[in-house]
């Protein structure tokens, strides 16, 4: 059903590249030409920017604006902009006082331990599954795409006493490996990296094996060149799931002195005047944000690419 | 493994290492350890802790007790109604909409880039930050936010989270704007490869708009409809985030679903971890998933069929 799907894709893909007459939707250009779907149009286009600009973009705008509005008129009159002025001290405050600062950075650790680990695995085992392809390499396709069919909450608890009683060495509690490890054990990355593998041209690689390229270098200086859209994908999902995630980092980081954003700020809303911890929450609204206005395009291709796996 | 041991002695290790064995092994072991340690064994653990007893030290049998437990816990009704709602609820509101604003979105000749951001906003927004900020416009107060707006229409302020009749609609509709974005970027790549020969021989029989979505569009769609259907279903029946931060299982157990109770089992116990019990239930989940993915593939594969 995949193959199908993915066929269909590059189908669409070249269709949108090779031939542009072509692209057309459910209404018809004759359609356009009828004064009453002309109108009925034009009235969807407007719901549909309205609608998508005020659920879009709305709440952050509303942040941004609550970030920098005392805490009173907030709370008096959310909706109007700033009725008795602006108070840019809520952000100094979230970021010194709050302790915003250490919290920004352990996140950004954790963001790229989980980008590291997760990029190292998913090529490593891509290469080995699609390139190298050793006998038992069946074998452990199997074992890795098994997982994704079991929930995530299966693993939750074992995963946490494996945490707290490391097969080796001591306990990983507030530990960044106790979340970059299990990060990294994700058969989705592999799945796409080891498909976007599969689909190189073998010729390359015959070519470099024959100039004397070790599997390594081969790995290193031709495999991982030609698949920067895949590693391009697969990076901004690792970070995004990074920053998104709440409930395995709360429970293997328990030290606030080591926590994330995500996992700290709802421990710290009910010591916090309103204001400041809007500060605070739109000062880590920012990372992810700023992450998908520059990638939006790999953002958007990975998204949809999700949906080809799946399908 | 034990494949790996009997290969090599067939091939003797030289002609192993020569047909690059070793390099291999280099590029299949991070994967290995990882998966080995972090996914497969406690998949395997999970099934065997929910037959026993567990304190993180020493483990005991306890054959069925936990699963007699779970079953006979009187939350467990409640969390299983609360977790059905949710879903039943996501379902009839949160999923025909991004179906909609997809095949919508498709229509309009301009900005459609701008347009599919803009949609997928929320998606990037951390669920943390989304649902902190949607306790605050949840706020019942009449200067609340949400009932600032709907005042503008001339409704009485609504209690939202606050209130165990209007708390759970409240949930959903936060984690249809939460992930509303994502479906509708996957629609769009679907509908991208319906093939417009279809439209147009749709267009030489005469069929009006509404005929072409509904005879065209919907049944070029209904893989992935199916698909996204049940992998709504799995999601939403996991739902843990916007219970645990919005209400924390409240007002009167109204928002306690199954997830919640696992992780009460877990980690919320003045006990200590019941980890057996917390494995039982999440077990007990799992394979209740598996059967109704199973039953969901066998009857739309039918249907795809025909």
């Amino acid at each position: 059903m995949s193959a199908v799907t993915t066929t269909r894709l590059r189908r669409a893909k070249a269709r949108d590249e090779s031939e542009p007459a072509n692209d057309r939707g459910i209404v018809s250009d004759f359609d356009r030409k009828k004064p009453g779907v002309r109108v009925v149009m034009a009235v969807v286009h407007v719901f549909l920017a309205l609608g998508l600009v005020v659920a879009g973009l709305g709440p952050i705008i509303w942040l941004a604006k609550a970030a920098i509005t005392p805490t009173q008129d907030t709370i008096r009159t959310p909706l109007e902009f700033f009725p008795n002025g602006i108070k840019w001290e809520n952000l100094a405050q979230a970021w010194t006082e709050v302790h915003i600062d250490q919290y920004f950075i352990n996140t950004l650790v954790v963001a790229a331990g989980s980008w590291f680990f997760q990029l190292l695995i998913a090529t490593t085992a891509g290469y080995a599954l699609s390139v190298l392809r050793p006998r038992y390499a069946p074998l452990l396709n199997g074992a890795v795409l098994a997982t994704l069919f079991i929930p995530s909450i299966v693993l939750l608890v074992p995963l946490y006493l494996t945490i707290v009683h490391p097969p080796i060495g001591q306990s990983l509690l507030n530990n960044y490996l106790a979340v970059w490890l299990p990060a990294a054990a994700n058969a989705f990355n592999i799945l796409l990296v080891k498909r976007f593998f599969d689909n190189l041209p073998r010729e390359v690689f015959e070519a470099a094996r024959t100039d004397g390229a070790g599997p390594f270098r081969l790995f290193w200086s031709v495999v991982l060149p030609m698949s920067r859209p895949i590693l391009g994908v697969v990076s901004v999902f690792a970070i995004i799931n990074s920053l998104k995630d709440y409930l395995w980092p709360m429970l293997v980081l328990p030290d606030p002195a080591v926590q994330t954003l995500g996992v700290r700020l709802p421990a710290i809303q009910s010591q916090t005047e309103l204001g400041v911890f809007m500060a605070a929450l739109a000062i880590s609204t920012i990372i992810p944000v700023v992450l998908f206005l520059g990638f939006q395009r790999v953002f958007l291709r990975g998204a949809g690419l999700g949906g080809a796996v799946k399908g | 493994m034990t494949i790996l041991t009997t290969r090599k002695r067939k091939r003797t290790p030289a002609t192993w290492l020569r047909g690059g064995g070793l390099w291999n092994l280099v590029f299949v072991a991070p994967m290995l350890v990882v998966f080995g340690v972090f996914s497969w064994s406690p998949i395997v653990q999970s099934f065997v802790m929910s037959f026993q007893k567990t304190n993180l030290i020493t483990a005991h049998w306890v054959g069925l007790d936990n699963f007699v437990n779970v079953l006979s816990d009187p939350l467990l009704g409640t969390a299983l109604i609360n977790t059905l709602y949710f879903a039943v609820l996501a379902l009839l509101f949160g999923f025909p909409l991004p179906i909609l604003l997809a095949v919508l979105m498709s229509e309009v000749k301009r900005g459609k880039g701008v347009y599919s951001a803009l949609a997928y906003l929320p998606v990037v927004i951390p669920p943390v930050i989304a649902v902190l900020l949607w306790k605050f416009f949840y706020d019942a107060s009449p200067t609340g936010v949400f009932n600032t707006i709907i005042s503008w229409a001339g409704i009485p302020p609504q209690p939202w989270i606050q209130n165990a009749m209007s708390a759970m609609p409240s949930l959903v509709l936060e984690a249809t704007w939460a992930g509303a974005g994502g479906s509708i970027i996957i629609y769009l790549a679907a509908l991208l490869s319906v093939p417009p020969e279809l439209y147009d021989a749709a267009e030489v029989d005469g069929a009006s708009i509404w005929r072409k979505i509904w005879h065209v569009t919907l049944p070029q769609l209904r893989g992935v409809i199916f698909i996204m259907l049940i992998l709504q279903v799995i999601a939403t029946s996991q739902v843990f985030l916007e219970p645990f931060l919005f209400t924390a299982g409240g007002p009167a157990n109204a928002t306690i679903t199954v997830l919640l109770l696992i992780y009460r089992y877990a980690f919320q116990n003045s006990l200590g971890g019941n980890y057996g019990e917390a494995t039982a239930l999440s077990v007990m989940l799992a394979l209740f998933l598996a059967a109704l993915s199973f039953v969901y593939f066998k009857l739309t594969e039918r249907w795809s069929n025909n």
